[in-house]
Formats: structure tokens, C-alpha cells, sequence
């Protein structure tokens, strides 16, 4: 048993070694410093509150550039809304729809079952608009990147007014301690009072900031919570059962000389 | 081993008609097993647990994926939000590959510690070999079917490894392919093959365990069976093992699909394939690290064949020489707690494949460790070196050289022994 | 593998004893299993995104009184026939001891003179023919199923032929005059 647990544990070990080492080949930008989330741990859960700031804040400063495919004004409902908000968020953007029986396209107000449009109607629209460079869809950002939320909020929060002396800005750039390589197009998208909050949170740019990637870790994974919970009851259960298992394995070897 | 007798009227029909009952219960039941197995017995049997599982949850999967271009990553994402239980079935088709290579090395080292490949065991060792070969395709095909980034590179690179071979390199790499990149026949052709190769493998674990049960489990003395003292009806003493087993392995699995399901996985892979850019690191999954760190040692040229060739060449090698070590390894003895010298070189293998390992995550201008003057490429290939001596070099000679300690006269000896000395 | 715990069958006296914990190991494993088994099952069940998208609207406007019009709803032909004054008395005078599966016509419209029924015949799932202009309607002026030979009325009733019911109601509601919603 003694043998056993050791051979877990140094797979166990070396595995996640072998791993981390695999996640850690970052770029030559600094590490973004590691935040605290609602979310992080055995136990975490969103804020529902927070989640509603984020998507305000999506709402009115990234969704001038940023699309958000995946997701649709139905799932609202995860971050807290009833449906009737949600048909009422919905009805508020236009969508195209279409062939009608004259054969051409038209736009409507959104129901529920839409997604959010993109602000452009395709990929070299998005480059034009943007100096050629294509603004990312944010539904999946927390988990495309290594330490996601971390790394967007590092990035929401880690621009620079002036880039320190000796380093070439180009035209039409940004400095940003975070992004790969210092410049990023986005100018500083977040400020002090960007979005007015209802509720009595600071409205300050890092607030801000972390409302948003709340909102996006949501987007990422909306399953979250359903699965943590699931986790938790899986495992012990396993317990329970393999607990079983070895006292029947005791019983069934007790007489045998091995 | 006498036929046994059924008393139930069904499974008598049945069975003196096709002995299919009679099979079962010879291999499954009565089958006669070592009595003195470790855990590290209960990795074969848990491999198989991770297949079946791997089968299951991708019969699911594919019921809702879309095998094109244009819409694979669409689909993979529409069952990780929106089908009932998508997001658990694709986490445990994710993370299960990787608790099927985990099995699988673990039962591979275990079978190079106890000698488990040396004669009679020759075939069946083969068969393992193929059994890992076919893995490896499964899951570099299965990588590239959500169509990240990684997916498209990921099939770039290794599709590529084929045009390091002189003149027929160019046109099979075209013919794989399917066109003049990756692309949709690519894509397409990759998932028939992922769909089918389970069931490959599904076969040759079928003549694995055929094989096995014809010349028995090796044990950790690798003294063979004698006497009937020295084994156990497989039911219910291993069943009941392997059953512990597999609920410890399971908590493990669980671990990772419920609280850290991306932890083995690329963040980049959630970025939709783009042709136009080449992630600034490409990293294989971590199974295939060794693998690639052997491939990328190799940037040298030796007897005017190009670096390219031999990197590739390596890499084969690197997997083909296991089918050849039954022969490679001249100890009378199998087990290594009975081999004072190879015990030592066993050890050194398993930290080099971990070092390897290590060399294939990061940049070959990396310093090692951090340790300022050793670049990760001399690291790699340093441990190439040492993997292929190992086999090469340490097995036959030391197998000559060494005096082995004396070995216990049957299982059952050794097994009072020990019993003695707790 | 994922095997339970077996009992030790009846060749072995000696491992005939099912005490209490090999048993109670044995059905939380079986329990397990069981409850393992579910997501896949589920899985196979209507997603969010398909549940999402179970209503149309359509415009009635463009329907000559006499004619009918098939939309798509849920991946089924839904039938929308502007009756007439005649189809609507014939509808509504049939004896309700006439009927396969006896219904009252106003059960089966919100306004008398739109028609509303899923374009699935109840025997076999074929697509009914009589919609389009000159289709044969059958016996009964509503719709002929050419599969097995039914026949429905002028309320999408079955009355003769292998079908055990009537054509189904979708549930909708009439946003305007000249526009309903479906599901």
C-alpha cells in the first residue's frame, strides 16, 4: 500500500512537472501578477453582480470592436437575468436576417435565441477599421491565453503613456507591459467612470477591469459551476466506493500469503 | 485446468455451442496469476478501463461534431455549451488520452524494471509496442480535430516530419494531406482514421491479452510459476485489486476533469485554426515531449544526411528499438530487483525520458533548468544519447557483466521471505 | 474494467458467503455505474441551442382565402390554410361520433378561418399531400397522406385510412391579424 501511494504520488508529480513546464513557455513579456477570483479554488463560484458590471462593461466599451460568437442573449440567464431582461437586452441590438420573400436581407430586433452580432461584417472590415490589425472575439479570451484572467486583466490595466526611453514605438501603437512584444493596436480601452455602475461599486478603471474579466471567464466557461459542484460530489463518492473496495480487496486477500 | 460444468440450462446451450462462457471463464476467472503482484500490476488492466472509456465518450462526442473547416471548432464549442453534458463528455475525452498515455508508461516502465519482455514474453511485448504506436497516431489525429491553432500546427509540423524522407518525401506528405496544406481533406481524412483506430486498437489489445494468457503474468521476482502454490484464480483476487485500483486512478481523473480540465491541455488550441499565423510556441501535447525533444536534437548532419532525416529517423528509432530489446537485453535474470548495476540504469532511463520530456516543452535556446551556459538543446541531446545507449550500450553489457543477486527458488519462497522480514 | 463486483459464482463453496459489505460495495458500485451512464444518455436529448430556436413567425398576409402555405417549425412542415366559408361549415357540421379521434373544429383554431396543423400524418411521419394548388386533398377536401392512403378533413382530421389520429395542433398565438407566432 506504502509502494503504491508513493508510485501515485511521483507519477502524480512528475506529471504535473512535466506540464507545467509545457504551460509556462510564455512569450517575452513579464508574467501578469496573479489575481484573486471568485472563481478560483475547489469551492469558487461566480458574482452574479459582478458578472452583470463585466457585461456592461462589454457592452459599452468592448463591443465597439470585439464580437463575442459563442455566445448568445439565452445564456444572459447564467449571468443572472430573468427572461424577460433578456428579451429586452436582445430586442436592443439589430440582427440580420433573412432572404425575406423578396429574396433580400433585412435586419430585425434580436430575440433570445440570437447571438451577439459582430460589430463588423467580416474579417478584412475588422482589419480596415483597425489599422489592419483584427480585434480577437472575446467569447473564449480567459481560456486562450496562458494564466487567462490574469493575463487580460494585466493587460486592461498594464498600459504605459509613454514607453519607457530606447523602446521604438511604431505609429499607431500602444505600449502595454503585457502584451507580447510591448505594442499592442488597442489604445487604453478602460478608464475611471468608463460605465456607470448602478450599484455603488467603485467605478474605477481597475474595477472596471476586473468586472470585465469576470464577465469573460464567464463566457469561457460558462460550465463552471456546474462542473465544480459535479467534481465535488463525484469525488466523494469515489472515496466512499474505493474505501469499499479496498476493505472487500482486505477481506478477499486476508487469507492469502502474498 | 478441466472444462467446467454448467449447471444453468442457458449458459449450457450457449456455451456447448459456441464456448464463448467457457473462454471467459478460463481467462477471466480461473486464469492462474502470480500471487505476489504489486499495484504496479494494475496498470494494464487500467489502460483498458481508459479505452473502453476513451470509445464510449467519443461515440458520444462525434454524434455532435462537424468535421469540416468551417465549422469543427464551432461544434466542439457548441458541445462544450449548449448539448447536456457536452462540456463533462469532452473533458473526459480531453483528459482521458492523457490518463491513457499515464497507464500506459507507467505499465511500460513497469514491464522494463521486471524484465517482463524477455523470453516467453516476446510477442506479447511486441504487441504492446504496436498497441503505443497506434495510440500515438489516435491521438495526434484526435488533437487536430477541434481545429485550434495547435490542431492546424500541430498537423502541419508532423505532417511534415514525412518530407524529410529523399524523393518520395514531397508527394507523400501531398498525398497525407490531401492537398497542398491542411485543409478540409485533411481534416476529413483524419477523423475516419480517429474513428477507426480505437477499434485497432481495441483488436491488438484482444491479441495482448491473448498472448498473456498463454505465457502467464510476469511478477516482480520474474521467476516463472511452478507449483500451485505459487498462484491465485485471477477472480476474485485480482478482480477486487484492480477494482481498488481503478477507483484510486478514477479520483485522479476526476481531479483533473472536474477542477482542472485545461490543465494538460494548450491555450492556444481555443484560438480557431488560422493558416496566416504560426503560434510563437509549439508545444506537442506532453505525451509526445520525449518524443520531440529527440526529434529536435538532432541538428546535425552525419555522413551528409540531412539534420531534417535524422531527426526523424531518431524519433522512429527512438520507439522501433523497443522491439528489438528482448534480444538487446542478455541478463539471465528479469527482474531487476535481482540486478544490483541495471537497477541504477533503470532509474537514469526514467529521469532521462523525464529530462527529454522537460527539453521538448521549452525553446531549444532555453537555458536548462535555468542553469546560465547549458542551452536545452545540448540538454536533449545529451538524454538522446544516453536513451540510445541505454539500449544499445547498457542492456547487453551490463546483462553480461553484472552478477545478479541469487533469486528465490519460486514465488512462494519469496513471498515467505519477505513475509518474514515485515 | 468497469465491471461491479461479481458474486463468486456457484462453482466455489468456499466464496459463497455474500457477507453484508462485499454487497453494499456491490450496489454503490452498480449505483455508480448507473449514474456515470447518465450524461451520455442525456447527451443524446435536444440541446440548449436546439430548444432555443422552437418558435417562427409567419406572415398570413400573402394567403389567398382557399390556398395554403407549409413553413418550416422545429424541422417539420407546419400547414396554414386560409379556409373557406364552405371548408369551415364542413369542418364544423361532421358529428363528432363520425370521427377516428373525435375533436370539435373550434378546438382546433383560434380564428375560424386560419387552419394551423403540423404537416406530419400520424401514422408513419410521411408529409401529407394537398397543400400546394391541385394536390390531391383526398375524400374529405383536406389532405391525402400518398404512404398509406389517409385522408383528412378540412380540420386536418383523420377519417379514413391507417392514421390513429388527427393532424397536431402546434401551440401558437396571433401576434396581429396577419401575423402568428409558432411554438
Amino acid at each position: 500500500m506504502r509502494k503504491f501511494a508513493l508510485t501515485a504520488m511521483a507519477a502524480a508529480f512528475a506529471l504535473t512537472a512535466l506540464a507545467g513546464t509545457g504551460a509556462k513557455a510564455a512569450g517575452d513579456a513579464p508574467v501578469p501578477p496573479s489575481q484573486d477570483w471568485s472563481w478560483d479554488g475547489l469551492f469558487g463560484t461566480y458574482d452574479r453582480a459582478q458578472l452583470q458590471r463585466g457585461f456592461q462593461v462589454y457592452k459599452n466599451v468592448c463591443a465597439g470592436c470585439h464580437s463575442l460568437r459563442f455566445i448568445a442573449f439565452r445564456n444572459l440567464q447564467g449571468i443572472g437575468f430573468n427572461e424577460d431582461q433578456i428579451k429586452a437586452i436582445a430586442a436592443d441590438y439589430e440582427i440580420e436576417d433573412g432572404p425575406n420573400d423578396d429574396g433580400d436581407m433585412f435586419t430585425r430586433p434580436g430575440k433570445p435565441s440570437d447571438y451577439f452580432p459582430s460589430p463588423f461584417a467580416n474579417e478584412k472590415a475588422a482589419a480596415a477599421s483597425n489599422g489592419g490589425a483584427i480585434p480577437p472575439d472575446l467569447s473564449l479570451m480567459n481560456k486562450a491565453r496562458v494564466a487567462g484572467p490574469d493575463y487580460v486583466f494585466g493587460l486592461l490595466t498594464g498600459y504605459e503613456e509613454e514607453a519607457p526611453e530606447g523602446f521604438d514605438l511604431s505609429e499607431g501603437k500602444h505600449y502595454n507591459h503585457y502584451f507580447p512584444g510591448h505594442q499592442i493596436s488597442m489604445a487604453p480601452p478602460l478608464y475611471d467612470e468608463a460605465v456607470e455602475y448602478t450599484d455603488g461599486t467603485p467605478m474605477t478603471m481597475e474595477q472596471h477591469a476586473r468586472d470585465v474579466v469576470a464577465f469573460l471567464n464567464w463566457t469561457a466557461q460558462p460550465e463552471l459551476e456546474a462542473r465544480k459542484s459535479m467534481g465535488l460530489k463525484v469525488i466523494l463518492f469515489l472515496i466512499v466506493l474505493t474505501a469499499m473496495l479496498y476493505a472487500v480487496k482486505r477481506k478477499i486477500w486476508r487469507d492469502v500469503e502474498h | 485446468m478441466s472444462a467446467p460444468v454448467w449447471n444453468n440450462k442457458v449458459v449450457k446451450w450457449v456455451d456447448d455451442r459456441l464456448p464463448i462462457i467457457s473462454m471467459l471463464h478460463h481467462s477471466a476467472y480461473e486464469y492462474p496469476t502470480p500471487k505476489n503482484l504489486s499495484y504496479m500490476w494494475n496498470f494494464g488492466s487500467l489502460a483498458g478501463f481508459v479505452l473502453v472509456t476513451m470509445i464510449l465518450s467519443g461515440i458520444f462526442l462525434v454524434m455532435n461534431y462537424t468535421p469540416h473547416t468551417s465549422m469543427a471548432f464551432e461544434s466542439v464549442e457548441r458541445i462544450m455549451r449548449d448539448v447536456n453534458y457536452g462540456w463533462l463528455i469532452r473533458y473526459i475525452h480531453m483528459n482521458g488520452a492523457s490518463m491513457f498515455f499515464i497507464a500506459v508508461f507507467i505499465h511500460i516502465f513497469r514491464g522494463l524494471y521486471y524484465g517482463s519482455y524477455k523470453a516467453p514474453r516476446e510477442m506479447l511485448w511486441w504487441i504492446g509496442i504496436l498497441i503505443l504506436l497506434a495510440m500515438m497516431a489516435t491521438a495526434f489525429m484526435g488533437y487536430v480535430l477541434p481545429w485550434g491553432q495547435m490542431s492546424f500546427w500541430g498537423a502541419t509540423v508532423i505532417t511534415n516530419l514525412f518530407s524529410a524522407f529523399p524523393v518520395i518525401g514531397d508527394p507523400l506528405v501531398t498525398w497525407l494531406w490531401g492537398g497542398f496544406s491542411v485543409d478540409n481533406p485533411t481534416l476529413n481524412r483524419f477523423f475516419s482514421l480517429h474513428y477507426l483506430m480505437p477499434f485497432v486498437i481495441l483488436g491488438l489489445v484482444v491479441l495482448h491479452v491473448w498472448a498473456l494468457h498463454s505465457v502467464r503474468s510476469n511478477n516482480p521476482t520474474g521467476v516463472e510459476i511452478k507449483t500451485p502454490q505459487d498462484s491465485i484464480p485471477f477472480h476474485p483476487y485480482y478482480t477486487i485489486k484492480d477494482l481498488f485500483g481503478l477507483g484510486v486512478f478514477l479520483i485522479f481523473f476526476s481531479a483533473f476533469v472536474f477542477f482542472a480540465p485545461d490543465f494538460l491541455g494548450h491555450p492556444d488550441n481555443y484560438i480557431p485554426a488560422n493558416p496566416l499565423v504560426t503560434p510563437p510556441h509549439i508545444v506537442p501535447e506532453w505525451y509526445f515531449l520525449p518524443f520531440y525533444a529527440i526529434l529536435r536534437s538532432i541538428d546535425f548532419t552525419i555522413f551528409g544526411i540531412p539534420a531534417k532525416l535524422l531527426g526523424v529517423l531518431a524519433m522512429f528509432a527512438s520507439i522501433v528499438i523497443l522491439f528489438v530489446i528482448p534480444w538487446l537485453d542478455t541478463s539471465k535474470v528479469r527482474s531487476s530487483k535481482f540486478r544490483p548495476v541495471y537497477k541504477w540504469f533503470f532509474w537514469l532511463f526514467v529521469i532521462d525520458t523525464f529530462v527529454l520530456g522537460y527539453c521538448g516543452a521549452k525553446a531549444p535556446d532555453d537555458y536548462f533548468m535555468g542553469i546560465e551556459g547549458l542551452k536545452v538543446i545540448v540538454m536533449g541531446q545529451l538524454s538522446t544519447l544516453y536513451y540510445f545507449v541505454h539500449f544499445l550500450v547498457v542492456m547487453p553489457l551490463v546483462g553480461k557483466l553484472e552478477r545478479p543477486k541469487p533469486l528465490p527458488a519460486s514465488i512462494s519462497e519469496s513471498v515467505l521471505k519477505e513475509g518474514a522480514n515485515a | 474494467m468497469s465491471q461491479t463486483v461479481q458474486s463468486s459464482g456457484d462453482h466455489n463453496p468456499d466464496e459463497n458467503r455474500r457477507d453484508f459489505l462485499t454487497l453494499a460495495t456491490t450496489a454503490v458500485g452498480v449505483v455508480g455505474t448507473g449514474m456515470a451512464l447518465w450524461p451520455f444518455v442525456d447527451s443524446m436529448n435536444p440541446s440548449k441551442d436546439v430548444l432555443a430556436l422552437a418558435s417562427v413567425e409567419v406572415n398570413l398576409s400573402n394567403i389567398p382565402v382557399g390556398q395554403a402555405i407549409k413553413v418550416m417549425w422545429r424541422g417539420k412542415p407546419v400547414f396554414i390554410r386560409h379556409r373557406t366559408e364552405r371548408e369551415i361549415n364542413e369542418a364544423e357540421e361532421v358529428a363528432l361520433n363520425e370521427l377516428v379521434d373525435p375533436q370539435a373544429d373550434d378546438a382546433r383554431v383560434e380564428k375560424k378561418e386560419w387552419l394551423i396543423v403540423v404537416g406530419v400524418c400520424t401514422h408513419l411521419g410521411c408529409i401529407p399531400m394537398g397543400t400546394a394548388t391541385g394536390e390531391a386533398r383526398g375524400d374529405y377536401d383536406g389532405w391525402y397522406c400518398p404512404c398509406h392512403g389517409s385522408h383528412y378533413d378540412t380540420s386536418g382530421r383523420i377519417r379514413r385510412g391507417p392514421a390513429p389520429k388527427n393532424l397536431e395542433v402546434p401551440t401558437y398565438t396571433f401576434l396581429t391579424d396577419t401575423s402568428v407566432r409558432i411554438g
